[in-house]
């Protein structure tokens, strides 16, 4: 018996997106797609949430939100890289500023490629999200907590920045 | 004997009918969005998803809050259902409000604490109507039973519509429904993240949706009480008046928190104190 394959609340993170990711996700909220049909609700809030949707690349202003984000959501919980920014870096991984996809992070459990990701895609992405969460529950998998403390650039950050 | 009878069913079916209700409701509004909208079975499958997540709180105070906030909101419909004392009900109500206001404040956490507040403001909002309500009911019929409301032969409505327009208006508040729906709304689910709810998750939020359940329903039995004469009128204004909430829901923008109290204040104050004195005068004074 379960219910989490049937009541998905999704949480929605832009990182670095160019905004064209997020577009494609409020799309299939729209009457078009129609997500709610399925019980998926963008919650807003890491508490409540299920599935975390991230788009876009990890950068240094970023990184410490996302990890806060990932462990405040309750267990079980998945991780959905949408978009190719999110999966790898995209055309951005060999930016100065930009560390590679979310998967360097935190323990990414699907990925949607695509420029922007279609709604179709994304949907599908997190049907199979949902098979994930369930293995999870049945195996009572407890996501561990992220942190940055064994980072050696945290200190010189720490400190202002660029040495 | 039949009071306990209606209490127990009370404990164990409403929290269905009004499952069903919440799920419903979500159903008509996808319709009126031009959705499919989810199952009506939605809300029941949100609620056991929620009892298979893991019971995250900042405090652990806040689990008992939630419970007590289920609980009194139980016992308030039990109390209503059983045919009890009016005011009884509605201070027990105000009781299970305050339970969910301070589990909020027990997470220190901003948007709990913004939600909070609004929630201590909704209640200061609807709590003069919901008085005027029972003050209303016992001049239309001597009494402050429920069970004497529920089977009296007066036209209740036909004799306090200010206080039925009134607590229609403060209805809108307690269902958190737009434009009203200040403190915790069941449409934007991002806006101010989530106010009163925010730091419950699992379990906990299960136990507050389920909560909600039992006011609607204790909620509809209000309205019955303004239609008791007539069962079947009553049954079917209940449904239309319930659609119409749901309609209000759909075409109104949330106002912010000033104009709810101050408008539910001016709404008791007018309708509710005229009807109230023309009443009075009417009957020759309380006799």
């Amino acid at each position: 018996m379960t219910y989490l394959a049937k009541s998905p609340w999704i949480f929605h993170y832009d990182a670095s997106s160019c905004n064209g990711c997020d577009i494609e996700i409020l799309a299939c909220l729209t009457p078009m797609y129609d997500v709610e049909r399925f019980g998926i609700i963008n919650t807003g809030n890491p508490k409540h949430a299920d599935i975390f949707v991230v788009t876009g690349s990890i950068n240094e202003a970023n990184r410490e939100v996302i990890q806060n984000l990932y462990n405040q959501m309750p267990d079980p919980k998945v991780v959905v890289a949408v978009g190719i920014c999110a999966c790898s870096g995209g055309v951005f991984r060999e930016c100065y500023n930009v560390a590679g996809g979310i998967d360097k992070l935190i323990p990414v459990d699907v990925y949607v490629p695509g420029c922007a990701a279609r709604p179709e895609s994304i949907i599908d992405g997190i049907v199979t999200a949902l098979g994930v969460l369930e293995e999870k529950r049945s195996k009572n998998i407890h996501s561990k907590v992220v942190t940055d403390h064994e980072r050696p650039e945290r200190h010189n950050h720490a400190q202002g920045g660029a040495q | 004997m039949i009071d306990i009878i209606m209490a127990i069913v009370f404990v164990l079916v409403a929290p269905v009918i009004g499952g069903l209700v919440a799920g419903i409701d979500r159903k008509v509004t996808a319709h009126m969005q031009g959705r499919v909208g989810p199952s009506v079975f939605q809300p029941f499958w949100d609620v056991g998803k929620l009892f298979e997540k893991e019971n995250a709180v900042v405090n652990e105070t806040q689990i008992f809050y939630a419970i007590c906030y289920v609980l009194f909101m139980a016992f308030t419909g039990a109390l209503f259902f059983s045919g009890g004392d009016l005011l009884l009900v509605i201070f027990a109500l105000t009781l299970s409000q305050v339970f969910l206001v301070l589990g909020a404040f027990a997470a220190n956490s901003p948007y709990s604490y913004v939600g909070a507040e609004r929630e201590l403001l909704q209640i200061m909002a609807y709590e003069p109507m919901v008085i005027l309500t029972a003050v209303g009911m016992f001049v239309a019929t001597r009494s402050f039973n429920v069970a004497d409301i529920a089977t009296t032969t007066i036209p209740v409505v036909l004799l306090i519509p200010g206080i039925f327009l009134g607590f229609l208006y403060t209805l809108t508040i307690k269902l958190r429904k737009s434009p009203f729906d200040i403190s915790t709304s069941h449409h934007a689910h991002q806006e101010i993240v989530k106010g009163v709810t925010t730091e419950f998750s699992g379990p906990s939020l299960g136990l507050i949706e389920i909560t909600h359940w039992y006011e609607t329903v204790l909620l509809l039995g209000f309205l019955y009480l303004f239609f008791g004469w007539n069962p079947l009128l009553a049954v079917v204004a209940v449904i239309v008046l319930y659609l119409l909430e749901i309609l209000i829901d759909n075409t109104n923008a949330r106002m912010r928190w000033q104009f709810a109290v101050k408008s539910a204040w001016l709404v008791a104050l007018v309708a509710g104190f005229i009807n109230l004195a023309a009443l009075y005068f009417l009957s020759g004074g309380v006799s």
